[in-house]
């Protein structure tokens, strides 16, 4: 499912080698049935999870998901109610969080404003103990990567928005830490300066190969940054996935809806042959989809198109030999028509009332293929572009 | 533009309106009190010559500056009472200010720290005492450290002391009364800057492996340095003018400043050597309050 970090695809030839080796196979982080509760509310409900080192792993979800209260008891900042969490095998209950192997960046960034932008990237080298000269080289070094080179004599107030975030991770990467959680870190930037940061915050991680776990309720950016990512909502993990899965095979209606934008049919299976399923559908007609890995136990399920998914043509797909298949056709009438730049929405009524968004890619700068509002239109899909999700 | 004129014309004489109170209230009356203070004293009613008459014409104003003297502050520097007066005054505020701080800031601390809706029950209790009047808040401190008083009493019965301790009419009643009274002062300033602290800031230093005490030391006391020296200043300042407390409470072996320019206005009469002491008090208290505007100023601008 996920592309393998580096150091696993060594030789497999130590399974009965030293406890040392054996632990290798461990996941860097894992969460063990973790639960938190405050006062009646329950922030993460018997939460389990692996990362592994050198993952890049996105925590989605809306806000009051519980992602926050996870990444601070990853941090220490909490405790958990049940549950355990395992660094590096070792459970971390007992360890004081400024004893544990990790740090984090804050979402206000939490910058020293008393101290220079030296000091607070030397501050956490200071408590570790380190000489005079190490921390100098350190220090150095952290300027360097998050380019802030001649600002060291300045104070946080001193700085840009952008510039105090670059503090805030110098900060924490200088610890060198085993896993770096980032509170959404990128939430007080504009979307320029977010979009570039995300671009540098995934080429640092892949140059100095740590585990940084990211908090976010901004898909896009989970999507672009992440390896994998976890799907929360109301203290649970919905799907833990990679970007691509997430998006094109999500496990649930709730996932689905919630990452991207999409098409739901409400309806039920009627047959089931070739790999195909036949879905009754309220809305859509008889809709036929892909048949899912895991069979299908229930017969009440939704289908789930994504609107790039849906093409719209005038008379509906010439016959053309790849779609000798069953074809999706959905027949209505265009009533609204976005235009995004690269990318037009139509929502299309069809005759059963219901609405179905369709994504066009503007592929061309004159283009002649176009629909209007009014104008009746087929919605098609091929039963590959759909996804079948249990209710 | 015209309307933006209509709103700015009584802007402009709203600004003018505390210039004009500094000026009728304190301007004015300092230089009735420096006029004094540059005068002789006279057995006369009001006792010190010259007396300006505005009615004798040019030269007669002109001949009462020439009697104008620095006599009264040459005395001020030469004569013992009154140095060994302000020195008291400066120990009794320093040692006050200390033990003010000492005190003063692990309650603001426990304040800042305590549930949002009990910060507000406990900044009551601060300000409470205020309600009463302060001459009666010391009358009480009388009641409480006199011979057969509640303090010498649960000491006895503790069996701290076998005999009743002697605590009036000493340096320790005094310093007692004056604690007592400006601790709001220390308190508040303090306890504004610690509330005010971003909390993440100390997730951030345990974070970056400082313990608690060590991240209290190096992330709070620093960014409660602006409310030490205000809380500092705001007892330090009146603490050395200090009049009714070391006179009710202390002995009268030393005195302080105020305690000498009482002496010298009500008991000898001699009001320009009381006024060049006042103007002395205040000259000598002009730098710690510019340190205090200064401090006040930077924690307004740091707020933004």
């Amino acid at each position: 499912m996920t592309e393998e970090s580096p150091d696993i695809g060594r030789p497999n030839i130590d399974v009965s080698a030293a406890p040392a080796e054996a632990a290798a196979d461990m996941p860097l982080l894992r969460i063990e049935g973790v639960s938190k509760n405050f006062g009646a509310f329950r922030a993460v409900d018997r939460l389990s999870l692996d990362i592994r080192a050198g993952e890049f792993f996105a925590l989605l979800g809306p806000s009051g998901c519980g992602k926050t209260t996870l990444l601070r008891m990853l941090a220490g900042f909490e405790t958990p109610d049940e549950g355990r969490i395992l660094l590096s095998g070792r459970d971390i209950a007992p360890v004081l969080p400024y004893e544990r192997p990790v740090n984090m960046m804050f979402q206000n960034y939490a910058l020293f404003p008393h101290l220079s932008v030296r000091d607070n990237i030397a501050f956490g080298l200071k408590r570790a103990g380190m000489a005079r000269a190490a921390i100098d080289t350190r220090v150095a070094e952290m300027v360097a990567l998050v380019r802030l080179d001649g600002m060291e004599k300045r104070k946080p107030d001193q700085l840009s928005g952008g510039q105090r975030q670059r503090v805030a991770l110098a900060r924490s990467l200088a610890r060198r830490p085993k896993v770096l959680l980032l509170d959404e870190p990128l939430a007080a930037l504009d979307k320029k300066l977010r979009e570039s940061t995300q671009l540098e915050l995934m080429e640092l991680q892949g140059r100095l190969g740590m585990t940084f776990i990211i908090v976010t309720h901004d898909q896009e950016e989970a999507m672009t940054m992440a390896n994998r990512i976890g799907v929360m909502d109301a203290g649970r993990l919905e799907q833990v996935a990679t970007p691509r899965d997430l998006y094109e095979a999500p496990a649930s209606r709730w996932v689905a809806e919630f990452v991207g934008d999409v098409n739901l049919f409400d309806g039920e299976v009627t047959s089931h042959e070739h790999q195909r399923l036949t879905v009754a559908t309220r809305d859509g007609g008889a809709i036929v989809v892909a048949a899912p890995r895991q069979p299908v136990t229930k017969s009440l399920v939704t289908v789930a198109i994504r609107p790039e998914k849906v093409k719209l043509s005038r008379r509906g797909p010439a016959s053309d030999a790849d779609n000798s298949q069953a074809i999706n056709r959905l027949e209505g009438v265009v009533t609204d028509v976005g235009y995004l730049g690269g990318s037009t929405v139509y929502k299309v009524k069809l005759d059963s009332g219901a609405m179905v968004r369709s994504s066009v890619a503007n592929t061309a700068r004159l283009d002649r293929d176009t629909y209007s509002v009014g104008q009746r239109v087929v919605a098609w899909f091929t039963p590959d572009d759909c996804v079948v999700l249990e209710q | 533009m015209s309307a933006r004129r209509i709103f700015a014309q009584p802007a402009r004489y709203a600004a003018i309106a505390p210039y004009v109170w500094m000026v009728l209230f304190f301007l004015v009356p300092f230089g009735f009190v420096l006029k004094i203070s540059l005068s002789q004293t006279a057995i006369a009613q009001p006792p010190y010559v010259p007396l300006f008459d505005f009615t004798e014409g040019w030269a007669a104003i002109k001949a009462a500056f020439a009697q104008l003297t620095l006599d009264n502050f040459s005395l001020l520097v030469s004569d013992n009472l009154y140095i060994s007066s302000y020195l008291r005054s400066l120990v009794v505020a320093v040692t006050s200010t200390l033990i003010l701080l000492l005190i003063g800031y692990p309650i603001a601390y426990g304040m800042a720290r305590l549930p949002q809706r009990w910060q507000a029950i406990a900044m009551m209790l601060v300000i409470i005492p205020f309600w009463t009047s302060f001459l009666i808040r010391i009358y009480a401190w009388i009641n409480i450290l006199q011979h057969d008083g509640l303090l010498n009493k649960v000491l006895l019965a503790l069996h701290l002391v076998s005999t009743p301790v002697v605590w009036l009419s000493t340096d320790s009643a005094m310093y007692i009364g004056i604690v007592y009274s400006y601790l709001p002062f220390m308190i508040l300033p303090l306890y504004a800057t610690l509330a005010r602290m971003d909390p993440s800031l100390l997730e951030a230093a345990s974070d970056l492996g400082a313990s608690p005490l060590r991240a209290f030391w190096l992330v709070t006391f620093p960014l409660s340095l602006p409310g030490v020296g205000a809380g500092a200043l705001l007892c330090f300042i009146p603490i050395v003018g200090e009049f009714v407390i070391p006179d009710l409470l202390a002995g009268s072996s030393s005195m302080m400043i105020g305690q000498t320019l009482w002496l010298e206005f009500f008991t000898n009469k001699d009001w320009p050597v009381a006024a060049a002491a006042a103007v002395a008090l205040l000259v000598l208290l002009v730098p710690p309050l510019l340190l205090y505007d200064r401090l006040q100023r930077r924690q307004l601008g740091g707020a933004n």
